[in-house]
């Protein structure tokens, strides 16, 4: 592996650029070098992992059991990737995407590595930009003191970090469970795990217990929720949650079974399950279908992971959730194919390296429907009933705000109503707003969020400054082409 | 006309600012109207424009066109029962140099022996006290007091909503594919059946040009994706719009802070899918021209960046009027990426026109007889 430090050691164009360094992309960038491809790994973060495996090698957490096995699983997949002949850029944002015209197939993308920028060629990209926490709206989530449950795993991660004082954990889903055992163990005060998961989710979800019970999740699933409910003050079947305090949060509030209850506490960690991060692919024009199961976008892709755009690989959890191994695996298949696309490996050839994979990647996946249907969340946490609450951060834009432009002005769309509310326009770009967005037009449309559609995403994907845009070279070719 | 959808006094073909405006000025004189429009309504260059709201540095050939329109949108809110987002602080042309400046002493005597006095002469300090954060080497310009900005989307639609109320059958998602001479009516074709007007307006955009060729006009429209960024939120640092007399730039700050740069520079429009590409070595020049004149800008972040799908045309002028071949027909469309202010009045005096023949407001110059080769 090769560290690229400064922009200027970045070559004109590659084989192949992946983005992001978690268990896909280095799986991915590190199989796609050992074919032979000149490979680019662009992460945004200084250490690689991704989010799952974030920090595996530079933690301050020495402690091997307070993370878990899990964790440091993500150590061989770096060393692999070290050991590989892919350059690895971090601290590098990527954050345009678009045909190349003097080299038709290929792709133009647009980079900024410390407070500098350039625009690269690539004739494969692998997206591997993972998931993120689906957004989860409640009365007071803006509250210092409220963050979510990934957030609170990043400090803990990459700094050794755990909330101070009484802490709540509240939502639904895997990480929220294996979140409050890592700070427990890590010597977090919980006051409380709040759980949110329906409880008719377990008679869908049993139909796919079948599946569920030869599953990897079923032994890690049950331990976990196990020894957590075990050690923990544990509440089930919460349908209500408001985080209050006057300037910062003083209690979380929640109603289970008709009564309601209150705890104070000074951190708040909220989880609702993760979905695909889409900014990427959904800038990139990549097609997107709504997953019933997942309730959440997904690109829509073929058995390579290509997606909609030729040339464009989706793996891993951005391409539907899968969690870290199967990601990993994912990460690989898009390698095949991208070495067989550009000539380095033949078809017969790459189907016979990709088969073990993939029957390895159908063990990996098997149970992950039953994960969905029982953490699939309740309906007021996709579509918050009280209409103070706020959904777009960024610019404050209100639940109640939202249905009345879906009602009373007939917005029928979340990117109509971008113009009328700003909600989506902020420097998230709708990463926190935009299911919740959805989620509110079909509600009062009294149509699905399939209907309803998604933002069209417009770059950069990720902000760049005027200064690092102004400083881009210049080809003579793009000076003459403005001078009309 | 019956009332069964299918056949108007009058079909409008394109929902953009002016298709949304003439359909609702006709309602107004009492004509039924149908408005086909193949996606939503201000779904291309009206929804996603910069917003100016500009007399500024007109054609004189339009300058009537907007002096109507601009009469308009001081009283927007009354017309179409929403304000639109529409502010005036002014717009403002800065001259870069002394040569600039003498060029926008010239324009201003012009204008004013034309009997136009909109556009006023300011020197530098006057710039300064109006634009404060503007780069100090900049010797004066020309200002426009009673120009401003609005939000193109919510402005189109809430055209299409009152045009709506007063009776106007919209129908989007519905692509016209043909147009035909059906006796004394237009018969327009399209993927949602037939519809038949006598009279047709041809507001199609960045797509009349096929609507004019179906009709034998045919006229040399391209097809152009201007393109937009805009900024994180900062400090509030100027009120009026900014536009430049020599490079390419435009520049809004909005009362939330965020600021848009645009001016002109084009991005990839593919008109059959729906799509533009961005070109950033292009929109890293539109950076270059602000990091030299606004200094206070050069750490902001840029977090979104767009392009609509326009017409142009040749001359940077509209087609505005009646068909030179046929009866009923009327232009309305090519407005080369300065439209949108024109929208509101355009549609009045084309109501005007379809309703009584002839119009007060001058539009010479903007017909479509200037490209037809046959006299």
């Amino acid at each position: 592996m090769t560290s690229i430090a400064s922009i200027e050691q970045l070559a004109e164009a590659y084989d192949l650029l992946v983005v992001g360094a978690g268990p896909a992309g280095l799986s991915a960038a590190a199989r796609a070098a050992e074919l032979g491809l000149s490979v680019l790994l662009a992460d945004e973060n200084p250490a690689p992992g991704g989010q799952i495996y974030r920090a595996v090698t530079t933690t301050p957490v020495k402690n091997r059991a307070i993370l878990g096995d899990d964790y440091w699983r993500g150590a061989g997949l770096v060393a692999r990737f070290e050991r590989s002949k892919a350059a690895y850029a971090p601290r590098c944002t990527v954050w345009s995407i678009g045909p190349d015209e003097t080299a038709p197939g290929s792709f133009e993308l647009g980079l900024s590595l410390d407070g500098k920028a350039r625009i690269i060629g690539a004739r494969q990209v692998i997206l591997a930009t993972g998931a993120q926490e689906r957004p989860f709206p409640i009365p007071g989530w803006t509250l210092p003191g409220v963050m979510t449950a990934g957030a609170a795993q990043i400090a803990l991660k990459s700094a050794g970090a755990i909330p101070s004082g009484r802490t709540v954990i509240a939502g639904c889903g895997p990480l929220l469970y294996l979140l409050a055992g890592q700070l427990a163990a890590a010597g977090c005060q919980i006051a409380a795990v709040l759980d949110t998961t329906p409880s008719a989710n377990w008679s869908r979800a049993l139909a796919a217990i079948p599946d569920f019970l030869r599953s990897p999740y079923l032994a890690k699933g049950l331990k976990l929720m196990l020894s957590t409910r075990r050690k923990l003050r544990f509440v089930s079947g919460v349908t209500s949650l408001t985080a209050t305090g006057s300037g910062k949060l003083g209690s979380v509030q929640f109603e289970q079974g008709g009564r309601t209850g209150t705890i104070a506490c000074d951190t708040l960690l909220l989880h609702q399950g993760v979905i695909p991060s889409v900014n990427f692919s959904n800038a990139a024009g990549c097609a997107h279908d709504f997953d019933t199961e997942q309730h959440a976008w997904v690109p829509r892709v073929d058995a390579w992971f290509v997606s909609t755009v030729p040339g464009i690989a989706i793996a891993g959890d951005g391409a539907g959730i899968g969690g870290a191994e199967s990601a990993a695996l994912r990460g690989e298949i898009a390698a095949f194919g991208a070495a067989s696309r550009l000539g380095k490996l033949n078809e017969a050839e790459r189907d016979r390296q990709a088969a073990p994979v993939r029957v390895e990647l159908d063990k990996k996946l098997r149970g992950r429907r039953f994960l969905d249907l029982l953490y699939k969340p309740a309906p007021q946490f996709l579509a918050p009933p009280k209409d103070e609450t706020i959904v777009c951060r960024c610019e404050e834009v209100t639940a109640g705000q939202i249905r009345d432009a879906a009602k009373r002005l007939g917005v029928t769309g979340p990117n109509q109503m971008k113009a009328f509310l700003r909600c989506g326009m902020g420097p998230c770009q709708g990463r926190l707003c935009g299911p919740t967005v959805v989620e509110l037009i079909a509600e009062t449309r009294g149509t699905s969020p399939a209907e309803t559609g998604y933002y069209r995403l417009r770059p950069p994907i990720k902000p760049v400054t005027l200064a690092e845009l102004a400083a881009l070279p210049q080809t003579e070719a793009s000076v003459k082409a403005v001078v009309r | 006309m019956s009332g069964d959808g299918r056949s108007a006094d009058v079909i409008v073909i394109g929902g953009g600012i002016h298709g949304c405006s003439t359909a609702m000025h006709c309602a107004m004189r009492g004509l039924s109207v149908i408005l086909i429009e193949k996606d939503h309504a201000g779904r291309h260059a009206s929804g996603v424009n910069a917003g100016g709201v500009r007399q500024l540095a007109r054609h004189v050939a339009e300058i009537p066109l907007s002096n109507t329109s601009m009469a308009l949108w001081h009283n927007i809110a009354e017309l179409v029962d929403d304000d639109c987002g529409f502010t005036s602080d002014g717009q403002v042309l800065v001259a870069e140099d002394e040569a600039d400046l003498e060029g926008c002493r010239a324009r201003v005597t012009d204008l004013t022996l034309r009997g136009f006095h909109h556009e006023e002469l300011i020197d530098a300090k006057e710039l300064r006290e109006i634009v404060p954060a503007v780069s100090e080497s900049c010797p004066g310009g020309v200002i426009s007091r009673r120009d401003g900005a609005a939000i193109p989307l919510r402005a189109t639609q809430a055209f299409k909503r009152k045009a709506e109320s007063l009776g106007v059958t919209v129908r989007e998602g519905v692509r016209v594919t043909k147009v035909e001479q059906d006796g004394p009516n237009w018969r327009v074709v399209t993927n949602a059946g037939d519809f038949l007007a006598p009279r047709i307006v041809n507001a199609a955009g960045a797509w009349a040009d096929r609507i004019a060729s179906d009709l034998g006009e045919p006229v040399p429209l391209s097809v152009i994706a201007p393109m937009l960024m805009i900024t994180a939120p900062l400090p509030a640092f100027i009120k009026p719009v900014v536009i430049l007399r020599g490079r390419k730039l435009s520049f809004k700050q909005f009362d939330n802070g965020t600021v848009l740069i645009g001016g002109g520079h084009l991005g990839t429009p593919l008109r059959d899918e729906n799509v533009t590409l961005l070109d950033w070595r292009k929109l890293a020049i539109s950076a270059g021209t602000v990091w030299d004149l606004f200094p206070i800008m050069r750490g902001a972040p840029v977090v979104r960046a767009w392009a609509g799908i326009e017409a142009r045309m040749p001359d940077d002028l509209p087609v505005f009027g009646k068909s030179a071949k046929h009866e009923g027909v009327y232009h309305q469309f090519g407005f080369s990426a300065h439209g949108f202010q024109l929208g509101p009045g355009a549609g009045a005096v084309m109501a005007e026109i379809i309703a009584t023949g002839r119009s007060n407001v001058p539009i010479d110059g903007l017909g479509i007889t200037r490209f037809t080769t046959t006299h």
